[in-house]
């Protein structure tokens, strides 16, 4: 498997600051991937986004895992909903033109 | 130059304890962060708000400052003064308002060494906060509006935005709809310590300039059909978003009745090689002025029935 796009849990931990523990309870919770490439931890580059909003939440508002976890479902019904309504609204247009 | 009043942006008297001050702002800084209000410029000041009010009060020395000159704000150069021949008389070394301890949130991670604190603050306080860990932060994520036309999206185009004085070069993809939100990563505010830059997230508005009605990758558009045309058959001139075309009519072709041309939509985003399709409806028009002999014509059609 290819690692181009795969950034080293380590380095990623030593950059921002956190503990390996830490991204090993949102991983648990599903909330992140990790990938082990001959035995050692990545996490795609797709997750970086994702991953440093948790760990904003985490430092700035002090939110343990289980609320990382409410409010990330919470945003993503939240985004869904933003889609939704922007597809609708967009079809009301259509019959409004009419 | 506003004076602003911090107790009231965090709610609190101004006898409020440290801790009281520390709950207060706990509080409003999870109902506006930026992360849990994204797309939010309002939540997004506010919170820049709640940080310059958070960094003054619950820093003892600069609330005293603030409590003391806050709404003569103009004399804190002098409060400054008096401090630091108090400083040296005394032959203690203190630097400035780097009192550390830090608790709760790092404001560093919204701008570049205070760079988002009003000006009242700046004048007060200068430039920067407290000293903070060195811990590398991502910048802010930038929010900006595109206005294209129908005509605009209906094939991917490039165009040069000018972001805080830079110019970026954007591909916008054939088909996008009118709300959709690209981010282009890397473009937005720049990181503290080191940190990586932020995205920039462009929302397009897609004004519809043209006949046609969009629904998705689908148009629609209405034709007015003469009456001999829609009885007898024939051929009408449409538009279409890539030039004019010739369709049959069908005799005894009916009001209201759509016909589908196929591939002649907009394009699907991000498959070039697909089209939506363009559904035309005919709007049958009825003679009107009909002459003498029009209307003897008619009657004896009407007849024949």
């Amino acid at each position: 498997m290819a690692t181009a796009t795969l950034i080293s849990t380590n380095d990623f931990c030593t950059w921002h600051q956190v503990e390996y523990t830490f991204i090993h309870s949102l991983h648990d919770a599903g909330l992140v991937e990790i990938r082990i490439v001959d035995q050692a931890e990545y996490i795609p580059e797709t997750e970086l986004q994702k991953l440093e909003k948790m760990i904003r939440l985490h430092r700035e508002l002090d939110i343990n895992i289980a609320g990382i976890e409410a409010i990330t479902h919470l945003l993503e019904r939240v985004e869904n909903m933003h889609e939704e309504m922007r597809s609708l609204r967009n079809r009301l247009r259509l019959y409004g033109e009419e | 130059m506003a004076f602003i009043d911090y107790y009231k942006i965090l709610g609190v008297e101004k006898t409020a304890s440290e801790k009281d001050i520390k709950n207060a702002y706990r509080k409003l800084a999870r109902k506006h962060h930026p992360d849990l209000n994204p797309n939010d410029a309002e939540a997004n000041k506010k919170f820049q708000q709640l940080n310059e009010a958070n960094e003054v009060l619950s820093d003892p020395e600069k609330r005293k400052k603030y409590d003391k000159y806050g709404e003569n704000w103009q004399h804190g150069e002098e409060y400054e003064k008096h401090a630091q021949q108090q400083r040296s008389q005394s032959g203690r070394q203190q630097g400035g308002f780097s009192s550390g301890g830090t608790q709760g949130f790092d404001f560093e991670g919204f701008g570049d060494g205070g760079e988002d604190f009003s000006d009242f603050f700046q004048s007060m306080f200068g430039g920067s906060g407290r000293s903070r860990s060195q811990a590398k932060y991502r910048g802010q994520d930038y929010n900006a509006e595109l206005n294209l036309s129908l005509k605009d999206v209906s094939e991917t185009h490039k165009q040069t935005l000018t972001v805080n004085n830079k110019q970026i070069r954007i591909t916008i993809p054939a088909g996008i709809e009118n709300g959709q939100t690209i981010k282009i990563a890397g473009h937005g505010g720049p990181g503290a310590n080191g940190g990586p830059a932020g995205d920039l997230y462009i929302t397009f508005t897609v004004a519809n300039d043209s006949n046609f009605r969009r629904s998705g990758a689908d148009l629609h558009s209405t034709v007015k059909l003469d009456l001999y045309t829609a009885v007898l058959g024939g051929e009408v001139t449409v538009d279409t978003l890539t030039g004019k075309v010739k369709i049959k009519v069908k005799p005894e072709t009916q009001n209201g009745t759509k016909v589908k041309l196929k591939g002649k939509g907009m394009p699907v985003y991000k498959k070039a090689d697909e089209s939506g399709d363009l559904y035309v409806t005919y709007d049958i028009q009825l003679p009107t002025n009909l002459t003498d002999k029009q209307k003897e014509l008619f009657t004896e059609l009407s007849k024949s029935e």
